[in-house]
């Protein structure tokens, strides 16, 4: 079993309206430090296989037809063994 | 002529686009089914707007890979006349048969409004009932319709009179303050290098008869029937 844990964010240069939001929240708490904030989304994707080169070749794969777009969108991924194995279906 | 809407899990503007083109303009239309996988004996596609596999992940990024696209993708590469509304420009940008992507409104708000549009090219199947540079009124309904494209892709755009509408004020001036979602170069519509295929954020649907406010979609889907009853006359 393999776990993939993808990030995807905005591209630099494409404005993140979400990121600008959440800034502002951040400022308004008071915290003067923060200079720049991006909004993403994190995906884990469990694959049930031990091949890491032929899982990274699918991760790759999904992140560029479906988990972002790469008009306006990055990705990165890490690979690694599940801690806890988990399911889609409710129990 | 005869149009197929296609009925995504989550769309919700299917049914104002069969009863705008069945009822209103009187033209034969059916549901098509995501799950269908043949378009075959139409003339013109609709996707219509909604939220499609509930827009998780991306609006349309999902819808995008459903087993009636690959023959929606062949028909507009063949030529057919598709017409992609809100969640479906939005499907068709993720389909990759109109070029950018969408972002969320920059105001962060969902836009529920009546927007003005100014007409930028009228030669198109799908806007030769207007005039250049005519101002219309559509209403908007979405969250994430802020169209984005590189620098390159919108000159290529331009040269190419592929913008079709722009938001603007009702002076058709083109301004920042008419721009409800932060879309580059107030772009609300684009259409395809050969011309057959527009997506569109704004909702003609829902301004086609009188009792809704408005009558300018009509002639939006009107023009599509002239069209396609002129390249008949051409036995084209």
């Amino acid at each position: 079993m393999l776990l993939a844990k993808i990030y995807v964010t905005l591209k630099p240069g494409v404005l993140d309206p979400q990121g600008e939001a959440v800034m502002g929240g951040l400022k308004a708490m008071g915290y003067e430090g923060v200079t720049a904030v991006r909004v993403g989304k994190y995906l884990e994707v469990q694959l049930d296989m031990k091949d890491r080169q032929e899982a990274g070749r699918q991760v790759e794969e999904m992140c560029r037809r479906l988990l972002a777009n790469p008009v306006i969108e990055q990705y990165r991924y890490t690979l690694e063994e599940p801690a806890a194995p988990f399911t889609n279906e409710t129990p | 002529m005869k149009f197929g809407v296609i009925v995504f899990p989550g769309s919700n503007c299917d049914q104002d686009v069969y009863h705008a083109l069945g009822n209103v303009l009187g033209q034969p239309v059916d549901y098509l089914w995501h799950g269908d996988t043949s378009v075959s004996g139409y003339d013109c596609l609709v996707l219509p707007g909604g939220f499609s596999y509930g827009d998780y992940l991306r609006a349309g990024a999902i819808a995008r890979f459903a087993p009636i696209m690959p023959a929606v993708i062949e028909f507009a590469r063949a030529g057919g006349l598709v017409l992609g509304i809100c969640n479906g420009f939005q499907i068709l940008l993720e389909a990759g048969l109109l070029p950018g992507a969408m972002r969320v409104n920059d105001c962060l708000q969902f836009r529920c409004q009546w927007t003005y549009l100014r007409v930028e090219n009228s030669k198109t199947p799908f806007t030769n009932r207007f005039r250049e540079g005519q101002v219309i009124r559509i209403p908007i309904a979405h969250g994430e319709g802020n169209y984005y494209a590189d620098a390159a892709t919108l000159a290529e755009l331009e040269a190419n009179r592929q913008i079709v509408f722009r938001y603007c004020n009702e002076y058709g001036e083109v301004t920042p303050a008419a721009n409800p979602n932060g879309s580059v170069g107030n772009i609300a519509g684009i259409i395809n290098r050969e011309g057959n295929v527009l997506g569109m954020m704004p909702h003609p649907e829902r301004c086609a008869e009188s009792i809704l406010g408005g009558t300018d979609g009509r002639e939006l889907f009107a023009s599509i029937i002239d069209w396609w009853q002129g390249r008949e006359r051409l036995g084209a």
